[in-house]
């Protein structure tokens, strides 16, 4: 069955903002998809709202719709673009979610639109708790004792015949979003009427326990023709009651007998064919007793999911492209395996090495939320690390997290042990580590954690041999020893911690001693057949395969793991990089440690180093590849720090000098660069103790901002109103800032903030955006909606800018990219910061100016003028990009993630993903970025304002737009009686503390549609405004918190009377823009 | 802990850590690629006279159990690995997999870079090595290795054939209570099974299909055979170049015609010499768990489990009365055939698994139906 030819355009969907449980593993996927069905020759439309992908270059595909992933917008999509077929099977949750959406409305059948990869019925069937089961049943898989409940009563009664713990897994939500496992009566009731409000369809399985048990996951992949085949078999090193998305995993599976491993196979297979998942890709999960061996089947997506592309980067089978072309009718034995070119990819790959991977959470970020894990998936992001041997994959793995926090570290308590193995939370593997150094046995590390005995094992050896290390020195440690070491995963930093001597002093000497990093491959057959693809890891074997070309050549250091503040937009940079490497002929070689990511994906560059971002690792490339060049400034934070101590080894870095990149980074001299070039910024100082903190903040007078140098999402980073608050920062904030000072800045209030991406070669500066903040300064930048073109800045700020950015371009000889952060209050406008460097807002200014800047700046690091480059920036050199209409990216957060966490917001960044919205006007374009956020903005009903002295001046006025548009207005007291004597209707409502009803109980009854609420004062936060902002995440009410916002949201809703559902792609916008500057 | 050395032909040495039996052993060196079954390879006769090379990287981790042996004893002649297991970790173990090739005098070389050892063998070709698990000179390693006989010509199936004719009544067992296996079919019809170095498994799924099976030497004539009165007969699989076993190929002819015949891996080979067809040596072999083998009947590909050096020449075989019914996609090699006029078949992969995927099991129930033509199931 070759492909179909009945069908030539593709709607793919895909999956929006990142979010917790679904992050950028669908933009690898999505990307895979639309490059599979293109090279095939179909048209391809596809429609996300998420701008940061590389799936929304408009190059990926015929027609890209950045758009909300509504049914409303995706119709009027359709409508216009009309496609044959929807691939539904790639966009995560939230691309099939819309699919079953699309075909219940009747949308696809009145277009004519045929659902590809998995059919609704086999949707249903997988997604549906009790068709699903009844499936199963068929079968004969076993699955945990359940029901499904629509009230808590009726899951009271069950659970008291099951026995408690039970586990509660609200229906069709994100990555087991309010579910939970509920130990007894008052558990059960709390998580289960949370779970029923959140589940979209109001229902919630119960389930028997099976906390304990070994966890398993198994890739497979069918076509139309029944070939069906397992691409992997992942092994959870953290037993049942962990989410999968929060779980250590191991692929291949490692203590399976092949009795076992087959069975799981035939159970795989058979659940894929009744489901009748029969063109693509889905992952099934089991759980296995280890005491006598009872298997019982979990859940099975229909779709690729985040285990996808894990087992993708894992074993080096395309999943997602592979699931796209049998979508499209191929079969498997049609398809070639890209590495070995000679063999079908229709077999099993077999891997000769061990992949680990490791979650990375924030909660740091979200205090009052427990640093717990279960059911809910709570992790930001992921490393992946392959190694010869577990143990290896295991210490690269935990090198890759970045967390600050060296394996080795001291920082556990003893007397936390117990708790810290028995409940899983981030830090259990760094207890057991701990656990096993104060002298547990593995059979005590095991009856606490349920974790397999052959992991602790492992980890416990590696334990041992570290302390074993320690009684050695540089000159004592022999070769094999350092060979045996470095085998099993331990760093260079580990080794020389031990010793008390830098990490290149170790590394100095164990290559004196022939100790060297070489390199395998990935090759899906466990060298049974040549590869083709250098897709590489380090190891400590014999032979090197990394057979480097002698062509020019430039590597790229990725961003890591995902984490807030630094996610997809710096992968989307690298990726850019990495294709304007090859445009221009250089070769690309590509370093990064996340499986999620396209970066990852190996065909996207030349060459690619599956590697931690440490010094040790990047530099062991370096001696390998000798590239002609590094660059440092697309993939955030991670790379910046490796930039001086790179240079010093004498690793060529290109683009904008390391030392600059510091310079913009040390307050002093950048502080004294500023006075050189007579650009004013808020008064400020550096701190290193507690007393010379307060001693600045009372110079500059409070309100201050207070951070650490070299921080990416503003971590750690707080407003203090007084004294006491940076007392207690200090003493926090020493953990992170190490041997960095704490910057102390005036902060200043009621500022506007803006946003500026500039490219330069040095000489001359062009501005990509300026982009206006919608809420004011001291919000952090990323968490912030922001708009270009700006709307209030007036045209002398709007120069004042464009010089300002020229100026310190210039003086700081920035070649390639650079992020300006302005504050303007009163006509004037301040710096607040600086950094030569790819910023978060690249791919968002890059859809909407249709100028690729990651390419101009790689032509840049080339050495090229932009004089010369004007062909890629729609014939500009200086000056500002244009837009041709208003594009506004909002952000997303995961508070309901984290309940009882205050989601009020400050200068710490707590957003994980962001969206766009696209319109004629700033209010079309912010509703849409609203819808797509997922707070959408209400066409009709009640609004609750509730606003400070300062701001009920503009309460007013915003209330008289929203009356206007007919909607009910209800105030608190003092704010009700300024609109009422405005001569707007207002009713009145109780503060939460003032009695009842009041605004919560409005808001839980359904009768609050928008909530517009600003903090009384600064410093204190009142139970009375957690609560209501608490009731709006969970109730799903919009909450604006600012009154810059408020405005816009009313703008929003005219805007949307008028036109209520436009799309445009982003290929007809970048068009007539360029019609309309070649018009001029 | 002694070091353990692997010596090849070519002079290539690798230095590892000794496990296993502490003592030096010779052989073809050769690669399997599956993740999962050492305990099933350990054991598989059909690996008699060769040293295994795993390109897991992590092996022993489920220990061994009394369930999962393939016969009687361990047939490889060592064992190759990147990283041996010191624990068992499995609710079947009943001891570690360390103990349980000591106790079979099998020794292991752990430690070695099995990668550059695989990719040096593919590239080469399988060769003779010595593996010493009690260290010793690699030179003189090296020139014991090139007198070990070569692999091609030499006849090993006979000497690891049963000595004497058994009857085999165990079928397949549930390893797990969640284990779906299909209903077992009541002994209905008489096998008798031609043991090359037949594997247990094998034996298991013939009785789970309704057979009843009597296991015969090597040597056996086709007159003792009949004399049987089998409604079909079955050739196993087995060690060595199939080449030499004119003898077992002439008595199989007698049969051809007269009853039912299903053969496996040497059972193949065999088959085909008896056809009058020829076979060649692999340059190293299809060892592993995830071969795609496209059967040209119902024109699905089976994920199948392999063990063979050799392979049948499909051009020496009479193509006017044979089909040729299985062929691997990797690389064209001829994987299963059947007679166009008599009621004979085989296939070189192993569809009884034992390690590796179930999907071709469906082969026994059509040796069943062979010899039971009447029978609607």
């Amino acid at each position: 069955m070759p492909r179909r030819n009945d069908i030539h355009r593709i709607l793919i969907v895909g999956s929006g903002p990142i979010v917790i449980g679904q992050a950028c593993e669908f933009d690898y996927s999505g990307t895979q998809a639309c490059k599979a069905l293109r090279a095939d020759g179909y048209e391809v439309i596809l429609i996300n709202s998420n701008p940061a992908t590389i799936m929304t270059d408009p190059e990926l595909a015929d027609r890209t719709y950045v758009e909300p992933l509504t049914v409303e917008f995706a119709e009027e999509v359709i409508r216009k673009e009309r496609p044959d077929a929807l691939l539904s099977t790639v966009g995560g949750q939230t691309g099939l979610n819309l699919a079953v959406a699309l075909a219940e409305a009747g949308v696809l059948d009145r277009y004519g639109v045929e659902l590809i990869g998995a059919k609704i019925e086999s949707i249903k069937k997988a997604e549906d708790r009790l068709l699903f089961k009844d499936a199963m049943q068929k079968i004969g898989l076993e699955l945990p004792d359940s029901l499904l409940v629509n009230n808590v009563d009726s899951g009271l009664e069950f659970a008291n015949r099951i026995g408690y713990p039970v586990i509660l897994r609200p229906s069709f939500t994100l990555g087991g979003t309010g579910g939970g496992i509920a130990y007894n009566r008052e558990d059960l009731s709390e998580i289960l009427e949370r779970g029923i409000e959140l589940s979209p369809v109001h229902e919630v399985l119960i389930e028997e326990s099976v906390l304990g048990w070994k966890e398993f996951e198994l890739e497979v992949m069918r076509d139309q023709a029944d070939n069906a085949i397992i691409v992997c078999s992942i092994e959870n090193f953290d037993a049942m009651g962990v989410h999968t998305g929060d779980s250590i995993t191991v692929a291949p599976a490692q203590t399976l007998t092949d009795r076992e491993y087959q069975m799981m196979r035939d159970a795989a297979l058979a659940c894929l064919r009744e489901i009748g998942v029969d063109t693509g890709g889905s992952n099934v999960q089991f759980a296995i007793n280890p005491d006598d061996g009872r298997m019982i089947i979990i859940e099975m997506n229909p779709r690729v999911s985040r285990s996808s592309a894990l087992a993708s980067k894992a074993t080096g089978f395309p999943i997602a492209k592979i699931a796209a072309k049998l979508a499209v009718g191929y079969r498997l034995d049609e398809i070639k395996n890209d590495i070995t070119r000679k063999t079908p990819a229709c077999f099993e790959p077999t891997i000769d090495y061990v992949v680990v991977k490791i979650p990375r959470w924030q909660f740091e970020k979200f205090p009052g939320a427990e640093p717990v894990l279960g059911t809910q998936m709570k992790s930001v992001g992921e490393a992946m690390a392959i190694g010869r041997t577990f143990k290896q994959a295991l210490g690269k793995g935990m090198r890759s997290l970045e967390t600050g926090k060296s394996s080795t570290a001291t920082t556990y308590d003893p007397a936390l042990i117990k708790r810290n193995l028995i409940t899983p939370n981030p830090d259990r593997l760094g207890y057991i580590r701990f656990a096993f150094q104060q002298g547990y046995s593995i059979d005590d590390v095991h009856a606490a954690t349920s974790v397999d005995k052959w992991f602790l094992t492992q980890i416990e050896e590696v334990v041992r041999e570290e302390r074993d290390l320690a009684a050695l020195s540089l000159d004592t440690a022999t070769k094999e020893v350092l060979r045996k070491a470095k085998r099993d995963g331990i760093s260079d930093s580990a080794i020389a911690r031990a010793w008390k001597v830098k990490p290149l002093e170790v590394r100095a000497r164990r290559k004196q001693l022939g100790v060297s990093a070489v390199f395998n491959r990935v090759d899906t057959c466990a060298a049974e057949f040549e590869s083709f693809t250098p897709y590489l890891y380090s190891s400590y074997e014999t032979e090197c395969e990394a057979d480097p070309s002698d062509r020019k050549k430039i590597m790229i250091l990725g961003s890591g793991p995902n984490r807030i503040g630094q996610g997809i937009e710096f992968d989307y940079c690298c990726c850019h990089a990495s294709f304007a490497l090859q445009s221009f002929g250089v070769e690309s070689i590509m370093v990064n440690c996340n499986p999620e990511t396209v970066s990852t994906d190996y065909d996207t560059s030349d060459r690619l180093y599956f590697e931690p971002l440490t010094l040790e690792e990047v530099l062991n490339i370096c001696d390998t590849e000798e590239p002609d060049g590094v660059i440092v400034q697309f993939g955030g934070q991670t790379p910046l720090t490796l930039a001086l101590p790179l240079k010093a080894a004498g690793v060529p870095i290109i683009g904008t000098d390391p030392e600059n990149i510091d310079l913009a980074e040390d307050r002093k001299r950048f502080g004294q660069l500023l006075d050189e070039l007579q650009i004013p910024a808020p008064p400020n100082g550096a701190a290193t103790t507690i007393e010379e903190a307060c001693d600045i903040a009372r110079g500059l007078g409070y309100p201050v901002l207070l951070r650490p140098s070299y921080v990416l999402g503003g971590r750690a980073m707080v407003i203090a109103y007084d004294e006491d608050t940076v007392r207690r920062y200090m003493r926090e904030a020493v953990v992170f800032s190490q041997d960095r000072p704490v910057l102390v800045d005036r902060f200043l209030e009621n500022a506007i903030e803006v946003d500026v991406d500039a490219l330069s070669d040095g000489e001359d500066v062009l501005i990509a955006g300026i982009m206006e903040h919608i809420e004011e300064a001291g919000i952090h930048s990323g968490d912030s909606s922001c708009v270009l073109p700006a709307i209030t800045l007036s045209e002398e700020v709007r120069s004042t800018i464009i010089e300002y950015t020229t100026r310190m371009a210039k003086r700081l000889n920035v070649i390639g990219l650079m992020n300006v952060q302005y504050a303007i209050r009163n006509g004037v406008v301040y710096v607040l910061e600086v950094n030569p460097r790819a910023s978060r807002t690249v791919p968002y200014v890059s859809k909407a100016t249709g100028i690729p800047l990651p390419k101009v700046a790689v032509a840049l690091m080339l050495g090229n003028k932009l004089k010369d480059v004007t062909n890629l920036t729609g014939g500009k050199s200086s000056g500002v990009l244009d837009v041709s209409q208003f594009f506004v990216k909002s952000p997303v957060f995961p508070f309901n993630k984290f309940p009882g966490v205050d989601p009020a917001l400050g200068p710490e960044m707590r957003s994980t993903g962001e969206v766009m919205g696209v319109g004629e006007n700033f209010g079309e374009a912010f509703g849409k970025a609203q819808l797509s956020a997922g707070t959408p903005l209400p066409d009709r009903g009640s609004i609750f304002i509730s606003v400070n002295e300062g701001d009920k001046a503009i309460a007013v006025e915003v209330a008289r737009r929203f009356a206007d548009l007919g909607f009910q207005i209800t105030a608190t007291r003092g704010t009700a009686s300024a609109i009422q004597q405005s001569g707007v209707r207002c009713k009145t409502v109780f503060k939460v503390n003032e009695g009842r009803p009041n605004a919560v109980d409005l808001m839980k009854a359904g009768s609050v549609q928008l909530v517009i609420y600003t903090p009384t004062s600064g410093a204190t936060s009142f139970s009375d405004e957690r609560a209501i902002r608490r009731t709006a995440v969970s109730w799903r009410v919009p909450i604006i918190t600012t009154m810059s916002g408020a405005r816009a949201a009313a703008e929003a809703v005219a805007a949307r009377r008028q036109h209520p559902v436009r799309v445009w792609s982003l290929q007809e916008l970048h068009e007539s823009h360029r019609e309309a500057l070649k018009a001029k | 802990m002694n070091k353990a050395v692997l010596a090849l032909e070519d002079g290539t040495v690798f230095e590892g850590r000794s496990f296993g039996a502490q003592k030096d052993s010779f052989g073809e060196v050769v690669f399997n690629t599956a993740i999962t079954g050492y305990q099933e390879i350990f054991t598989d006769p059909s690996y008699s006279g060769q040293i295994v090379v795993l390109t897991n990287p992590q092996i022993g981790n489920y220990g061994a159990n009394p369930h999962d042996s393939e016969a009687r004893k361990a047939y490889i002649e060592g064992l190759i690995v990147r990283e041996f297991s010191p624990i068992a970790s499995n609710w079947r173990s009943e001891e570690e997999a360390d103990r349980f090739l000591a106790d079979r005098g099998v020794p292991i070389a752990a430690e070695i870079d099995t990668r550059a050892l695989v990719r040096h063998l593919r590239s080469r070709g399988v060769m003779r090595g010595v593996l010493s698990g009690i260290g010793g000179d690699p030179g003189a390693l090296v020139q014991r290795a090139r007198e070990i006989p070569s692999m091609a010509g030499l006849e090993l199936a006979t000497r690891v054939s049963t000595p004497e004719r058994y009857e085999w009544t165990q079928g397949v067992e549930k390893s797990s209570p969640s284990e779906l296996i299909t209903t077992a079919v009541d002994p209905c019809c008489h096998v008798v099974a031609y043991d090359f170095g037949i594997k247990h498994n094998i034996l298991r799924r013939l009785v789970h299909t309704g057979c009843r099976v009597t296991v015969v030497p090597a040597t056996t004539t086709a007159e003792d055979v009949l004399a049987l009165n089998p409604d079909g007969v079955f050739l196993s699989n087995g060690p060595g170049d199939p080449e030499p076993l004119h003898g077992p190929a002439a008595e199989i002819r007698k049969l051809v015609g007269k009853k039912p015949i299903f053969g496996i891996c040497l059972g193949h080979q065999v088959l085909a010499q008896a056809l009058g067809g020829k076979t060649y040596k692999l340059k190293f072999g299809h060892r592993g768990a995830n071969h795609p083998v496209l059967n040209r009947v119902t024109n699905r590909v089976e994920i199948t489990s392999h063990n063979h050096g050799f392979a049948v020449d499909p051009d020496s075989l009479n193509a006017n009365e044979i089909d040729f019914t299985h062929v691997n996609l990797n690389d064209e090699t001829l994987e299963g055939f059947r007679h166009r006029n008599e009621p004979v078949f085989c296939v070189q992969y192993h569809p009884e698994a034992a390690p590796g995927p179930h999907d071709s099991h469906y082969l026994f129930d059509e040796f069943f139906r062979l010899m039971n033509p009447k029978e609607d199931r």
